[in-house]
Parts: C-alpha cells; structure tokens; sequence
C-alpha cells in the first residue's frame, strides 16, 4: 500500500522568548501512515500530538527532518495547498472553526477557497452534510447548535474538500458523552469508505478503536502498533499516565494475582465471552 | 449545616413563544459533610439548577434553604449567598484576569470585604489546598501557566470564600487521564479538609460512582432519581432511557449478568469487579484440582 | 436587553423582497435614503412614508417587529428633535425663559425627526430581509470595482461575515465570564460610576483574551481550510440578477423620479 503521510526524522523546535533557548516539542520522530488506514495518536498534554497534527497539514514547518504528505514536501511552498487539500484538519473547539453564520455557508467555505464550480461545490455541500447526518440543520445558525453537531459541520467542511485523509486533532475533548460517541461513529464511517484517518486523543477508548496505536511522549514514540501490541505494554502506558482501557486493565490485575487470562482480550464483548467458559 | 431545595421551578423566557421549563419541582436535601454528585445529558436542568443553588437564577417558585435561611427571598444580600455558597463553573480558568496569581485567588475573599491578614491567610491556604506551591507560584502571572495548573488556581479562588457548600460543573472537562486524577484527588482533598458539603456536576459516571454519597439524576428539567451510588447505578434501563450510562466496571459485570453468570452486586469500582472476576476464575481452578 | 434590537437582524421569509438580489437592495436602500433628503414638505414625506409601507407590506415582515427597530434609537431621534426645535432662529411662536420655539424650529425638528425614523426604518428593513451573509455578499461585489483603487473588498466582507458569525459566540462567553465573577462575589451594580467602571476589568481582561484565542484559533482554521484571500475564489451561491430585480429597478428609478419632480414642481 501506498504511504499516505511519510514523517521522516522530524524535529520541531519553537521560542517562548526571543533570549531563550529553543524548547523543542517534537524530537526526532519517524512515521508512515499508509493510505487506507486509521491511526490514532495517543499522549498526554503537551507530550506534542498536536504538534505533531498541524505539522503534517503544514501550519508548522519542520525544524529540522521532513514530512511528506501525498508525496509532497510541506516545506515547499508552491505544494501547501496540495497538503492541505490531500490532508484536511478538524480541531477540538468546535466553535472556533466554523467561520459562517449559516451551516451550509459553512461547509462551502474550504471548495470556494478551492476555487470549486459552484455547481460542484452546491453538490459537495449537500453531500458531506448527508453524510455527517446534518443535512436537515443547513440554513441553521451554528451557535444554536448542540457541540456535537458543531463538530460535525467542521468535519463535513473538511470532508467537502474531498481530501483523501483526515486529522482529528482531539474533536471530542470539549464534548459531553453523547456527541462524543456521535463524532466517534462518523470517524469510524470515514475511515470505512477509504479515508485515511489520524486520529490525536487523550482518551484511550477511543484509540482501541483504531487499528494502529502511537503513543507520543515527551515528544517522542514510546508504542507504535496495533491495539492488541500496544496493550500488552499496559505498565508502560501507566507509567505514562495514559489510561488503558477496561478490560486490559483487569486482565492485568488479574495475571498479576495468577489468573491466565488470556492477553488477547481487548474488549468487554471479548471478557464477557471469555468468562462464559468457565460457566 | 444542610441546604434544603424545596420545590424548585425555573421556567425559561417566559411569555415568549420560546418559553420552556427548565425546572419542575425540583426537592432535595443535602446534610453537613455530604459528596453529591449531579449527572444528566447536557440540557437536562443540571447548570440552570446549580446556578439557582448560587443565586444567579432565580426560581418562578420554590425555595432553597441554606442553614436556615431561605436565599430566594427578596431581602437577601448577594454577598451572604455568596459567603455560603461557591461556584465554580465549566473551563473556570477563563475567569482568571489579575497580573499574579496571589492577587486572582484574592478577589473572591476580597469581595466579601475581609481584613487584609485574613485574605492573605486564606490565599495561602486555598493555593496550598489545591496543590500548588504558594512561595513559588504566588508571583507568577496566571496566564504562564499550564491548562491543568490554570484550573486549579481558578478553583483556588473561589475556594478561599471559604463557602459552606462548594458547587464544580465539570471541573475535569478537557483535562488529560493525569490532570483528570489530579484535580478529582485535589477535590476530595478539599472536601475532607473544609468539610464543606460538595457538589459534583459530571459525566464521568466511574467519578460520581467512586466520591457521591448522595446521587442528583436530572433528566428533562426534573430530578429523576435520587440515592445512593449502589442504589442509582443498580437501575441500568432507567439511566439507559434518560441517555446514561453505567460505571464501565458495572456495564461489564453486567453483561456477564446477562449471559447468566453468577456475579451479585453493583461493582462501581475497578477494584470491585476484580476481586468478583478473582474469586469466580479462582473457585473455578480450585475446584477442577 | 441585547436580544430586544432588531437593527441588523435577519427575519426569515421568503417574500419577493426576501428573494432580491442582495446588491439590488443595497442600491434601493441607498438611493432611498437620499430620496429622503431630498424630500424638502410634507407632500414628499407622504410618498416616502407610502412607499416604504408599500415595501413593508410586499415584505411580510410584521409591522410590530421593524418598529421595534426604533426603541434603541429612540433618545437620539427625541435630541435631534429637541435641539432643533429649540436652536433654529426665525419667526417666534411661543416663548418661556430662555427656551423659544420658532415656526421655522417646529418645521425643522419635525422633518429631521421624520427623515430619521424612515432612515431607520428603511435600512433596517435591507437588514430584515437580507441574510447577512448574502449581504456581505452583495456588498463585496458592490466595491469590487474599487479593489482597482486600493479599497479591500473581499477582506471587508470577510471581516463582516466573521464578526456577523462571532456576535452570539462573544455574547455568550460575556454572559459566563459575567456569571463566574458575580460567583465569586463581583458586584457590577453598586458604587459610583468610577467603581462601577473598575468593576469591569474581570469581565474585560478574559474577554479579550477570549477573543484573541478565538481569532488565533480560527486563522490556523482557516488556513487549514485552504484560505489565501479573495483570489482563485468561487462562491456556492454565484449572484444573479433576475427579472424581478429589473422589475424593482424600474420601480426604483420611479420612485425617485416621483420624489424629484414633487421637489421641483411643488
């Protein structure tokens, strides 16, 4: 398959002040993303996944290393808008990226700045808030609207520019439960219909949902793989302050007092069926 | 010390075509040194009564009782329910506006009109109470420190009211798993320190479950259920239908229910459900030697 | 009190004024308000009075709801009257102290107030019924010709769409921010005008930092969204005049013809 975003020993470094020492957030981090795939980057605050995020969309430049998004350089500037378009962005506050006073203006916004017909773009519009099940809120104001579906107009704005991948840089952070799994089911819809998704949270759960797990920490890669891998690690991650989920957590517990539970088991579904053996 | 609700309705633009009920009939008590934990969906009445509970609302009818006096009444002074009752509401970090942190956790006690000694005093302690060094951090502008530092400096301030009843909505929203435990240990802290009586508005059902004594369930403008953590969480459909979810300890134990495995109680915490999986995994080896 | 002014409002319709070309409005709106001063009796105020009826009718929009549009500048239009009334010297008609009212006064006040009421009332009925970004729009494409001369259309119109967006968001944040200090025992009420000044500062300080965090946050979203000014640009909703826009030019031009010929013939 082919690499979607190639990150090659990207160091990033940035000043509070100008007499001091650069501080550097990200040091020295590798990684490939293959097309297709659904990632999910996972650390605490300020361990630099966000940093990490806008520097694959080009609103941050490497200090040093190089990152390839769709095979062009985000530091060659006559590429920037062909990184952006390949590889669209929804942040955490769902209020502070949506730029019209009318949802589907909204959602138009990244096509016009495309320079997208506007038949093409009236088509995309329609399309992408079908998709993220807010068509029948388009003429609405969006500060009537719940977070959730905030967040869903900045993902259909981002999925109208008919990028090939998506950044989630932590959309369910400021969100409660319920638009939380709302935004979670639209993720995981995208990532069937053949987007790339790369996912930055600080909630473990909804990393499991992933099919590979990169653990920042302190600006570098502490895991990377799949969940299964990534959970067999469970103290590592505890000592990073991460949470692990559920399940992972009381087979731990229990192999740590002599119970063989088998290290495969990753979900409660899996548990519950695992225990029924012993019925 | 108790703060009794009696009643409580709030109704929202009233005579406007948009007019809605945000409130009915709202009755609850909380005794001297009780943890209650309020959960509800998002628009479920739980901010518009928690800022009923601080006077910034009031009630079309109804009464809350704070220590005997009712502060719904006309005649109350502002400055009393405030003296009685503190609030500190969502993100509360994006109320800090002084050049130093000492004079930002200040302006709450400074507006109660204290001696300077007692404000200062209470500053100290409210920073040291929340966790921060006070020598060191006591100078530096708020607005330099970090998101999980911010917050508890912003509850700082309103703990050094010293309020009778402390009220937090959503005090972890938007706090990484550390920053979360932190600030949740630094409330209990608190808590078993003032002796005040707390209120936690949450969605974090594993949190409510493990500090609640007493939990608040609103749902569409009414209190729904009141009682114990055991007592809430053993009503699974009834949460379901009201948008709720269980503890994840207690949805796992009880799926395991379901399938007819032989588990009894409520299992809130992790700690609960491991020792109920140890003991029926260990019977099971046992009994096969 | 903020949600009672209906100057800038939208009221949703879809009325052949609703569904104008935003651009045909603003010129009808502009070319009434200088019809208005060139209105000079009361005749010619007949017409402008019946005519902006005659669009309020056509609109829908309730009589109730644009009067309302007043309320705020009430005081202004009772000063403007007053100062005129008493100010214009001529022909005296009543006299007390050092207050005189002349014939001259009367007829000034009376028309200054009438020509600001209709300006009111005739603008805020473009605000009505033009949804404020289709009036962004409008008024982006009205001054792109000036982008030759230097005059910033589209990040005008950007600015506008972007405040008109941010409106609620900033009222919102003001109403918490508000609420978290009278929580922690702020008083904004009491006290002499220089307290109650100071008494602003908590609310103040973190709103504008709210408001600089919002801007920050939504340049790198824009960004994100491929925003580089108003070149390479489409719209979803490319203007087009239609027959009816024609039509109220037509009307337009005789509208104003009428109200010419009333100030030169009479």
């Amino acid at each position: 398959m082919a690499e979607m975003i190639d990150i090659q020993d990207l160091v990033f470094e940035y000043t509070r002040d100008e007499n001091q020492e650069p501080v550097s957030a990200i040091k020295g981090v590798s990684l490939k993303v293959e097309k297709g795939s659904f990632t999910a980057v996972i650390g605490r605050n300020g361990s630099g996944k966000s940093t990490l995020a806008k520097n694959i969309n080009a609103l941050l430049l490497p200090s040093r290393g190089a990152v390839y998004v769709n095979g062009y350089d985000t530091r060659k500037e006559e590429h920037v808008w062909d990184v952006r378009q390949s590889a669209a962005m929804v942040f955490q506050n769902p209020d502070n990226q949506i730029v019209s006073s009318i949802v589907e203006d909204d959602v138009a916004f990244g096509p016009e700045n495309l320079g997208v017909e506007p038949k093409e773009i009236r088509f995309r519009v329609d399309d992408s808030l079908k998709a993220v099940n807010m068509w029948q809120h388009r003429k609405k104001a969006p500060h009537l609207l719940s977070g959730g579906q905030k967040q869903r107009i900045a993902i259909a704005g981002a999925i109208a520019m008919r990028p090939e991948c998506i950044v989630f840089d932590e959309p369910t952070a400021m969100l409660d439960p319920k638009g939380r799994s709302e935004v979670m089911e639209i993720i995981k819809g995208l990532h069937q219909e053949g987007i790339t998704v790369v996912l930055i949270t600080h909630f473990m759960e909804e990393a499991a949902q992933a099919d590979r797990i990169v653990i920042m920490d302190q600006g570098e890669i502490a895991l990377d793989g799949p969940p299964q891998k990534v959970f067999s690690q469970a103290q590592v991650i505890r000592d990073m302050n991460l949470d692990v989920p559920l399940t992972v957590e009381l087979g731990c517990r229990l192999r740590e007092r002599g119970v063989p539970i088998p290290e495969t088991i990753m979900n409660m579904e899996e548990m519950v069926e695992f225990l029924c053996q012993y019925k | 010390m108790s703060i009794q609700v009696n009643n409580l309705t709030h109704i929202y633009s009233e005579g406007l075509p948009q007019q809605s009920l945000a409130l009915e009939n709202v009755t609850f008590t909380a005794e001297d040194g009780q943890f209650v934990g309020i959960i509800g969906h998002t628009g479920s009445g739980k901010s518009t009564l928690v800022q009923h509970l601080n006077g910034l609302l009031n009630p079309k009818s109804g009464s809350i009782v704070v220590s005997g006096v009712d502060i719904t009444q006309p005649g109350v002074v502002m400055r009393d329910i405030r003296r009685k009752i503190g609030l500190v509401f969502q993100y509360p970090e994006y109320q800090l506006f002084e050049e130093t942190v000492e004079k930002d956790v200040a302006f709450g006690p400074g507006n109660l009109e204290l001696n300077e000694a007692e404000i200062q005093s209470r500053v100290k302690e409210a920073i040291q109470l929340v966790g921060l060094d006070y020598e060191e951090i006591r100078g530096h502008s708020p607005f330099e420190l970090s998101g999980g530092q911010k917050r508890r400096v912003a509850i700082a301030g309103v703990i050094a009211m010293k309020p009778e009843v402390l009220i937090l909505d959503e005090p972890t929203a938007g706090l990484d798993p550390k920053a979360h435990q932190d600030v949740l240990d630094m409330i209990r802290r608190v808590h078993e320190h003032e002796k005040n009586i707390t209120f936690l508005v949450s969605h974090n059902m594993a949190d409510i479950a493990r500090l609640a004594d007493l939990v608040l369930v609103m749902d569409s403008g009414r209190l729904a259920m009141q009682g114990t953590p055991e007592e809430i969480f053993s009503q699974e459909e009834a949460l379901d239908s009201m948008g709720l979810a269980l503890p994840e300890p207690a949805r796992l134990m009880n799926m395991a229910k379901k399938k007819g495995l032989p588990f009894q109680g409520s299992f809130l915490t992790v700690e609960e459900a491991e020792e109920a999986l140890y003991g029926f995994l260990k019977r099971d080896r046992d009994s096969r030697i | 009190m903020i949600r009672d002014i209906t100057l800038g409002q939208y009221f949703p319709g879809e009325s052949w004024i609703h569904r104008l070309d935003p651009r045909t409005k603003i010129i009808g709106t502009l070319a009434y308000i200088v019809a208005l001063f060139i209105v000079g009796d009361f005749w010619g105020f007949l017409i402008a009075v019946a005519a902006l009826f005659g669009v309020i009718g056509i609109s829908r929009v309730p009589l109730k709801f644009i009067l309302k549009g007043l309320k705020p500048i009430f005081i202004i239009i009772l000063f403007t009257f007053v100062l005129n009334l008493f100010m214009i010297p001529g022909k005296v008609i009543w006299s007390f102290w050092i207050l005189t009212i002349t014939e001259e006064g009367l007829y000034t006040a009376f028309f200054m107030a009438a020509r600001l009421i209709l300006l009111i009332l005739g603008s805020s009925l473009l605000t009505l019924t033009t949804r404020p970004i289709s009036l962004t729009d409008g008024i982006e494409a009205l001054l792109s010709p000036l982008r030759k001369v230097g005059v910033p259309a589209h990040e005008l119109a950007m600015m506008m769409t972007i405040a008109l967006r941010f409106i609620p968001t900033l009222l919102e944040e003001t109403d918490k921010i508000m609420k978290a200090q009278q929580a922690r025992g702020a008083d904004f009420e009491s006290g002499n005008i220089l307290r109650r000044a100071k008494s602003l500062i908590p609310i103040l300080v973190p709103l504008f930092i709210s408001a600089f965090r919002i801007a920050q946050e939504l340049a790198i979203a824009m960004e994100a969204r491929c925003y580089r000014g108003g070149q390479h640009r489409t719209r979803m909703n490319a203007m087009k005049l239609k027959k009816r826009d024609f039509a109220a030019g037509l009307l337009l031009v005789f509208f104003v013809a009428v109200i010419i010929a009333e100030r030169i013939l009479f």
